[in-house]
């Protein structure tokens, strides 16, 4: 009887397992192959020059990406990125947590950033250019100053909401000025900093493909705009494919360290749910 | 009686600082040419990037193009809110669909649509289609998956209680799904008016058709420094604009809601 019963429960656990295991994967891959295998016959059958089927397409990736210009474009534009986003996550917390702390300051510069947040971040472009010239600090800088304000304007408002008890129990305990800030306000502000940081990545990529395509004769921006003026169809739809992975890339590192640093902040939104 | 007094002061003085801060802006502005520490010809004299914002205001050829910028603006959002609020309300409500199309969402959302530009303009040329494409694609992600998070946000007691006293599904949508996702959709159309501006221009620049960005981009290679600040102090106005235009509706459509009310829940 145990037996019977034991043995029903392990065909069944078996059968359900293996359909979790294959329903597991068929939810996110299946639409994803279906629109591949879409794109295909609608790639073979059409006239249009401009849709190539994703084989002729996988085939211009790796001829176009994969070797010198690996170096020569791919490289110098993520080297750019990452200084950028870098340099603003600096200046923006750094520079947020100094006017977010003064209250003066913050009433002061207030107007002055809400106007300088609200312009178009690829306008600024034409204006580093003029102010420094077609070079790389050029692009570093423009990416600079298009995404440190939501990084900047986050963190005035993540250290401006710190907990009134907890800055007062600080200074009651005579926390020095640098601890406060080390272990009470930049951790109270970080959640704030995180999704400032969020943004910030994907207008940095944006700033990064428009500079290059505007002003350069390296980079990744550059090359897509030269296949497109070239009509290099395939490797135009490669170029955009890894601009894509690009930014996928970002989101996914962007989510991992975002989990590592805002772990405890998870956990109390997890428990106050709960 | 004592707290109304120094609220105001308060203000009075937030207000005044603020000016204080705007001035001094300016005045920075105009000191760094007039000391010699960047060329005027790079960065010009405020007096004379805001006499040419002037002369702007007055010339019906401005206001051609801030029109043209905003015509596309306006087209973008409205067709990326539609589809993105008929898509996600679907997709939002079915579970199937909604595991069927999460990695796809999550794959395309990452791309940058800057990236679409050289298709766009295979596709349609220095047309404004060209740059509607980028428009769209852009604003619709913002909108699409606040749409989602709103529509499965429904309370599951009150889904309960609406099929236990019966109502149609219409009703459901109307009285139910409709007042959850109001606040998420609000949130998603203010970031996508923000989103969409930045690429009307942005397009422009790249693309070149008529506009703003495309005037950034002939002032830009005619060296006219005044004239390109100008136009970037105008799309900033713009910005403003927008952000606040939309504020504003958020709060009066929401104007039923907690947040906006402030009260604290039962």
């Amino acid at each position: 009887m145990t037996a019977y019963t034991g043995r029903i429960a392990t065909t069944v656990r078996g059968r359900t397992v293996g359909s979790r295991i294959a329903a597991s994967l068929l939810y996110p891959l299946g639409l994803p192959t279906l629109l591949l295998v879409l794109w295909g016959l609608v790639a073979t059958r059409t006239t249009s020059l401009f849709f190539p089927d994703p084989l002729t397409i996988a085939e211009a990736f790796r001829d176009t990406w994969i070797g010198p210009a690996f170096v020569e474009d791919v490289l110098p534009s993520l080297a750019r990125l990452g200084l950028g986003v870098a340099g603003s996550i600096v200046l923006g917390i750094a520079a947020g947590t100094v006017i977010g702390l003064t209250r003066w300051l913050r009433e002061l510069l207030e107007p002055v950033l809400e106007f300088l947040r609200a312009i178009p971040p690829p306008v600024l472009i034409p204006v580093v250019m003029l102010l420094l010239g077609i070079t790389d600090t050029m692009k570093v800088v423009v990416i600079v100053s298009g995404a440190i304000w939501p990084i900047l304007l986050n963190t005035i408002e993540g250290v401006r909401g710190t907990d009134s008890v907890m800055t007062e129990t600080a200074e009651s305990f005579q926390v020095t000025w640098w601890e406060r800030l080390w272990f009470l306000v930049l951790p109270a502000a970080s959640p704030r900093i995180m999704a400032g940081v969020r943004q910030a990545l994907s207008v940095a990529l944006i700033l990064m493909v428009i500079s290059e395509m505007f002003a350069s004769s390296s980079g990744l921006g550059y090359r897509i705009a030269y296949f497109q003026r070239n009509y290099l169809i395939a490797e135009m739809w490669s170029g955009i494919l890894l601009l894509g992975l690009v930014g996928i890339f970002l989101a996914v590192a962007f989510g991992l360290v975002e989990r590592r640093v805002l772990r405890w902040y998870h956990g109390i939104r997890e428990v106050n749910r709960a | 009686m004592r707290v109304f007094p120094t609220r105001r002061l308060r203000a009075l003085r937030k207000a005044m600082l603020g000016v204080v801060g705007l001035t001094g802006f300016l005045v920075v502005w105009q000191l760094i040419p007039t000391l010699g520490l960047i060329n005027p010809l790079y960065l010009p004299y405020v007096t004379d990037v805001l006499a040419r914002l002037f002369e702007q205001i007055v010339d019906l050829a401005f206001w051609r193009r801030l029109g043209s910028t905003m015509t596309s603006w306006a087209i973008g959002l409205t067709v990326a809110t539609v589809a993105a609020v008929v898509l996600g309300t679907v997709v939002g409500l079915v579970p199937f669909l909604r595991r069927a199309t999460h990695t796809m969402v999550e794959f395309l959302r990452p791309i940058p649509s800057v990236a679409l530009i050289p298709l766009a303009v295979l596709m349609f040329g220095i047309q404004r289609q060209a740059a509607l494409v980028i428009i769209i694609y852009a604003s619709f992600w913002q909108v699409f998956v606040q749409v989602i998070y709103g529509v499965a946000d429904v309370d599951a007691v009150a889904r309960d209680t609406a099929r236990s006293f019966g109502l149609t599904r219409r009703e459901q949508l109307s009285h139910l799904v409709l007042p959850t996702t109001l606040p998420y959709l609000m949130t998603g159309l203010r970031l996508a008016a923000a989103v969409a501006l930045i690429l009307a221009i942005t397009a422009e620049m790249v693309i070149g058709n008529p506009g703003l960005g495309r005037m950034i981009e002939l002032s830009r290679s005619a060296g006219d420094a005044p004239g390109l600040y100008a136009l970037v102090v105008v799309t900033g106005l713009l910005g403003l604009a927008v952000n606040i235009v939309f504020r504003f509706i958020e709060r009066r459509v929401l104007s039923w809601h907690q947040s906006v009310r402030g009260e604290e829940p039962l």
